[in-house]
């Protein structure tokens, strides 16, 4: 018997809820833009290599163009949208907004969320690609130029805007780490 | 797109089952291989079984010091996980070397084992291909293939396994758990994926319906000074060129035990028994190195375009053991 080809979803979406019949074809970023308006998140490559549909899922970044809708039942997804509260912008954002993070714009809320992660990522102890030594023993790498652009290379900026996004996610990381006290960054 | 079903798996037998019922069911990870490929055309199935929130998520240190990883561990909780850095931290490092962080956070260790080449010619589905149509041809053989494989491949096919997850996994002999409709099993690594030979669409030998359960790494006290080396095209988020995953114990100047691995130069991660067998009780310096890499590389066959992969290799692994072997004498 041929399966059901589409389903009715519930999807919790910067903290509301959304439920929509969706064809099982339709991935996340079609969803969230094509039927809910939530045009954030942007479509460039559309095959996971260019980072411009980047969301939150669970907290951690992910590209919303090879995640399915019907599989995000259940998760806690946050988008662009949901980063500011109110009129105060996400730290992140104010960060690409103060230091010019950005030329067209297109690549770039796709750039804030993957930054708001990053930051978070570096916060928990993840090692990355750069670190010198992954060892637990060896501790956490400081947040260095080379580590962040290492950390973002998921998402590219035609423009090439990309000194400033550095700068932008420095600056934004530094102030998170002022914030919690806790963590060493170094200057960018 | 072709239309399909969807549903989530309540348990393991339960996604066995869905799949043994379906011959054109897939089971969906992160769906990061997938969900691309069902976008081109080159994956058509007619129902996904939704693996990914089925409890195969931890990590586990085995009674003998190894490591049990479950099938839906995704990347990045496989690379920041402390006993794979402090036990395996070529694992570790293999695993940040692939993808972007996006890609790491959605793909899974199991996923990850049975993701698909990225010769161009199997991603476009108005090309020939013998690994997506059988018979059809290859056309890399005579066209683009400065990317592919060197060592096992066949006239039928050039193509090379895409993953650096798989060639840490492979030098530190690495077992693959699965389940299927008649009861559990396991596979070696190194008896996972099948020879090119004229059968390149046929990959790995998993029984038809099979979901992979976990992957287990026995215990390897050489893997704790181990390393991951990557060569690609750009610094970052690109596939690799030529890749390494080393280990290695030296004592009074001599090699006890090394481990070597080799990723982007055949259909598989490729195990380089070869230069492990020149190296154990050699002199640990950059002479014995290259004799072992050019012992391992003898059976190289490369292609007009790819024939620099062959220095590359050999210097890789002079490269990285030379450092390795050095880091220890300081």
């Amino acid at each position: 018997m041929a399966p059901e080809t589409s389903s009715a979803v519930t999807l919790n979406i910067n903290g509301e809820k959304y439920t929509l019949s969706v064809d099982h074809r339709t991935t996340l970023l079609d969803a969230l833009r094509e039927r809910l308006d939530l045009t954030g998140a942007k479509k460039g490559c559309d095959q996971g290599q260019c980072g411009a549909c980047t969301v939150l899922l669970d907290g951690r970044r992910a590209v919303s163009c090879l995640q399915l809708a019907v599989a995000a039942e259940g998760r806690e997804i946050t988008t662009i949208e949901g980063l500011a509260e109110g009129d105060r912008l996400h730290p992140v954002q104010q960060a690409f907004l103060d230091l010019d993070g950005y030329q067209c714009g297109y690549c770039t809320p796709g750039q804030i969320c993957s930054a708001v992660a990053v930051i978070e990522e570096h916060a928990a102890g993840w090692p990355s690609a750069v670190t010198d030594d992954v060892r637990p023993e060896a501790g956490p790498a400081p947040l260095s130029a080379e580590e962040i652009r290492e950390r973002m290379s998921g998402n590219l900026c035609r423009c090439g805007a990309y000194v400033a996004i550095v700068e932008a996610v420095g600056q934004a990381a530094a102030t998170a780490a002022d914030r919690i006290g806790t963590e060493e960054v170094t200057a960018v | 797109m072709r239309e399909f079903g969807y549903q989530k798996a309540a348990d393991v037998s339960g996604a066995v089952a869905l799949l043994d019922a379906d011959p054109e069911a897939r089971f969906l990870g992160g769906g990061t291989n997938l969900v691309d490929l069902m976008k081109t055309g080159v994956e058509r199935p007619a129902r996904l079984v939704d693996v990914r929130e089925l409890p195969l998520d931890r990590i586990e240190v085995t009674e003998d010091g190894g490591l049990r990883i479950g099938a839906t561990v995704t990347n990045s909780d496989l690379a920041i996980h402390p006993e794979v850095r402090r036990r395996y931290p070529a694992l570790a490092q293999a695993v940040l070397a692939g993808a972007s962080g996006q890609l790491r956070n959605m793909a899974t260790v199991g996923g990850n084992l049975l993701q698909r080449t990225r010769c161009g010619y199997f991603s476009d589905v108005t090309k020939a291909c013998n690994k997506r149509v059988p018979g059809s041809g290859c056309p890399a053989i005579e066209g683009e293939h400065h990317n592919h494989a060197i060592l096992g491949a066949s006239q039928h096919c050039v193509a090379t396994h895409p993953s650096d997850m798989g060639v840490a996994l492979t030098a530190f002999d690495a077992v693959v758990s699965y389940e299927t409709a008649d009861g559990p099993g396991e596979l070696p690594l190194a008896d996972f994926y099948l020879p090119v030979g004229d059968t390149p669409h046929r990959e790995t030998a998993l029984p038809a319906g099979a979901l992979i359960t976990g992957v287990t790494l026995p215990s390897a006290p050489v893997a704790a000074h181990s390393r991951y080396r990557k060569v690609r095209e750009r610094a970052s988020y690109a596939f690799a060129i030529g890749s390494i995953a080393a280990a290695i114990d030296v004592q009074d100047g001599v090699v006890q035990d090394v481990r070597l691995a080799f990723g982007a130069v055949a259909s598989r991660p490729w195990r380089a028994r070869v230069a492990e067998q020149a190296l154990t009780g050699a002199p640990a310096d950059a002479v014995s190195f290259a004799a072992a890499a050019d012992a391992e590389l003898a059976a190289a066959r490369p292609l007009p375009h790819n024939a620099y992969k062959v220095r590359l290799m050999h210097n890789l692994v002079v490269a990285v053991l030379t450092e390795m072997v050095q880091e220890v004498a300081r």
